[in-house]
């Protein structure tokens, strides 16, 4: 039995041994790019069109042959506890950079480990301005909060699209807060008046009395700078006390209509800031439409697949131009990856982008106005 | 004045729906002495049985609701008999911690069937709004349909209870159990009784909840359900007009909280009253205090 027991043991150790020396000897023309995002969870629209949005920018950049991409996913639930583990399990598994995290939270909690640790991350999508400060590591391909607070207000006091505002906003959401006080910041600066602003937050089902506070003060704008979950049911709760105002959302609006069973008509009007319209005719923007359609088994692309499509490639692109492979190392790639951020310009399916020393890019939304169950540019 | 009537009636609504859920707290506690924590999961199912019935299968709203009633009676039945039964002469913080571990296993298995993406929930009932003071105050068909199911509920509840068979047997049961099954009453058939009447009412309340706030998910009934709960234990818990009482109470203190004073604060004053009550009330609005002899 003894020796038995030795011949197991031996089995054994050699399958170790064995798999750990082709762990050692990575693939040195495939890079490894991390996407991490709420696959699952309230936000999972947005971490599922990054993942898509990735997935066909890899199997595109494969085709071509040169540079080989490997993906790997992992997903944080719109939670920054979660979104740490993520990020362990593909450091574990081998990551050379982050596409990612797609929301904001887990994006700050990531961001924090990721900069002592030197992992270089784009976050396709998260947008608050707390995510690339104090940290080099971390850059964005979204455009960021603060720019949206006011360009929303510049766009409503321009277009004269209301007089009397009402703001509704999530108090215990990064990304709702960050826009909302550079949009009550722009709006005094340049003399809309604000007659309602109420705050909702996390566990919130009932709308009511937010709703009807801005109704009461007669506003006939609201601005809701949050995600499409909340904003679903604030626009059936208007709807069922009959209150019909223009209802302004920024990119967190984008994804509303990809509801499981969401009724179009609801959004009818509903204004939005987006740098991506999957309606576009562009050559470009329809043959990533029906490659995305393909792997999201029909769903239509929104921004959030587009911005993470476009990190996928400037992460490609300068991953080449530094001479990174399969072999370097996080570190010495997050190093490489800085250099090139910080100089290179990259033409994506959301724009020419240009990244400053903070990491924050250079580029506008443009507002959209729901019809019919379509994006149409604001204006036409 | 119209806003604050617009409240209450909002607040009464809101407050039906946790009234209807507290009953499935308060009936099960009040004959099986347990806390079914899994009573806001089997809302949630409820709801996705409907939904999927609706937008799937193309049943009309009625036929839907009837469906995911019966679909939750059996989920009801099941799970007494599978999760609770065998505990029945065990310690009570055992057949607690069970009720978690049933409440996580129905919310992981939706998520599994349905998926993580939140739902919009179609309108169950469209039959127009009434409009009060010339327009200033309109009463949605959701909110109509959830104050009067909430009220035929509870008289039938009541008559159930007091005039036939079955609600003398459950009354008895509650009562003292020993003596009850020496009467000859089958306490086992009458809690599973007792959990099949509740998850049907789950059902109904998943579909009254759903139709009111249009986003179904996985967590949809758990903070509904902790609700619910404050509410029986704020009521009296093991009593059915404390139940709705309770309910409807903590309804109109949530919204009128979030209309005069923070729409931040709103659960917190729920949870702050539920405090303060039990301080001077321990047993609850109706319920009746329990003396231990020693």
């Amino acid at each position: 039995m003894k020796s038995m027991k030795t011949i197991i043991a031996m089995i054994l150790a050699v399958v170790l041994l064995a798999g750990l020396s082709t762990a050692a000897l990575a693939d040195e023309n495939t890079i490894k790019i991390a996407v991490i995002g709420p696959f699952t969870g309230p936000a999972a629209n947005y971490g599922l069109a990054c993942r898509y949005g990735a997935q066909v920018a890899a199997d595109e950049i494969n085709a071509q042959g040169g540079l080989q991409i490997e993906l790997l996913f992992e997903d944080d639930e719109h939670d920054t506890e979660k979104a740490i583990n993520a990020y362990n399990a593909v450091i574990e598994a081998g990551a050379q950079m982050i596409d990612g995290n797609t929301t904001t939270s887990p994006c700050l909690a990531v961001g924090a480990v990721a900069y002592e640790e030197r992992m270089f991350m784009l976050t396709p999508s998260a947008s608050s301005d707390l995510v690339v400060a104090d940290k080099d590591n971390v850059y964005q391909v979204c455009f960021q909060d603060p720019q949206m607070g006011t360009i929303s207000a510049n766009l409503i006091s321009e277009n004269g699209m209301g007089t009397k505002i009402a703001v509704i906003y999530n108090n215990a959401d990064d990304y709702s807060t960050g826009i909302y006080k550079t949009f009550i910041a722009q709006a005094k600066e340049i003399g809309l008046e604000i007659v309602s602003e109420s705050a909702f937050n996390d566990d919130t089902t009932d709308f009511s009395v937010q709703v009807a506070d801005a109704k009461d003060k007669g506003a006939d704008l609201v601005f809701l700078p949050i995600y499409y979950t909340p904003a679903s049911m604030i626009l059936q709760t208007a709807k069922n006390i009959e209150y019909a105002p223009v209802f302004f959302g920024v990119d967190g609006m984008d994804g509303i209509l990809a509801m499981d069973n969401f009724d179009p008509a609801l959004a009818e009007d509903v204004i939005l800031l987006t740098p991506f319209s999957a309606f576009s005719d562009d050559e470009q923007v329809v043959n990533f439409v029906e490659k995305y359609k393909v792997i999201s088994g029909g769903v239509e692309p929104n921004q959030f697949g587009a911005d993470s499509y476009d990190a996928i490639y400037a992460l490609y692109q300068a991953s080449v131009n530094a001479g990174i492979d399969g072999n370097t190392s996080f570190e010495d790639a997050c190093e490489l990856l800085i250099a090139q951020f910080s100089e290179m310009e990259y033409t994506g399916l959301t724009g020419v982008m240009k990244w400053d020393e903070t990491g924050a890019v250079s580029k506008l939304p443009a507002a959209y106005v729901i019809k019919g169950g379509a994006y149409v540019p604001y204006g036409e | 004045m119209v806003a604050f009537l617009r409240f209450l009636i909002n607040g009464i609504s809101l407050g039906s729906v946790y009234a209807i859920i507290a009953l499935g707290y308060t009936m099960v506690y009040g004959i099986a002495k347990m806390l079914n924590f899994a009573h806001g999961d089997v809302i949630m199912v409820g709801a996705y049985i409907a939904f999927c019935a609706m937008a799937y299968l193309s049943l009309p709203p009625i036929l839907a609701v009837l469906l995911a009633m019966v679909a939750c009676t059996a989920l009801g039945i099941v799970i007494e008999g599978l999760a609770y039964r065998p505990l029945r002469q065990a310690a009570s913080l055992a057949v607690l911690i069970t009720a978690i571990g049933v409440s996580y296993f129905l919310q992981n298995a939706a998520l599994l069937i349905w998926g993580a993406n939140p739902k919009s929930f179609p309108s169950v009932f469209s039959v127009g709004a009434i409009r009060l003071f010339e327009g200033e105050l309109v009463i949605s068909s959701e909110t109509i349909l959830t104050i009067i199911s909430n009220i035929v509920i509870m008289i039938g509840l009541t008559l159930f209870t007091g005039r036939t068979k079955l609600g003398k047997a459950m009354r008895a049961v509650s009562e003292d159990k020993g003596a009850a099954e020496l009467m000859g009453i089958n306490v086992n058939r009458t809690i599973s009784l007792t959990f099949a009447i509740g998850s049907a009412l789950a059902a109904v309340a998943g579909v009254l909840l759903c139709s009111t706030y249009p986003i179904l998910m996985p967590t949809t009934g758990s903070m509904p359900g902790i609700k619910a709960f404050t509410a029986a234990v704020f009521g009296g818990i093991g009593s059915i007009p404390g139940a709705m009482i309770g309910g409807i109470l903590l309804g109109v203190i949530e919204i009128l909280g979030k209309a005069y004073i923070s729409t931040e604060l709103g659960d917190a004053l729920v949870f702050a009253v539920l405090i303060i009550v039990l301080l001077f009330k321990p047993a609850g609005l109706l319920g009746r205090p329990v003396r231990e002899k020693v």
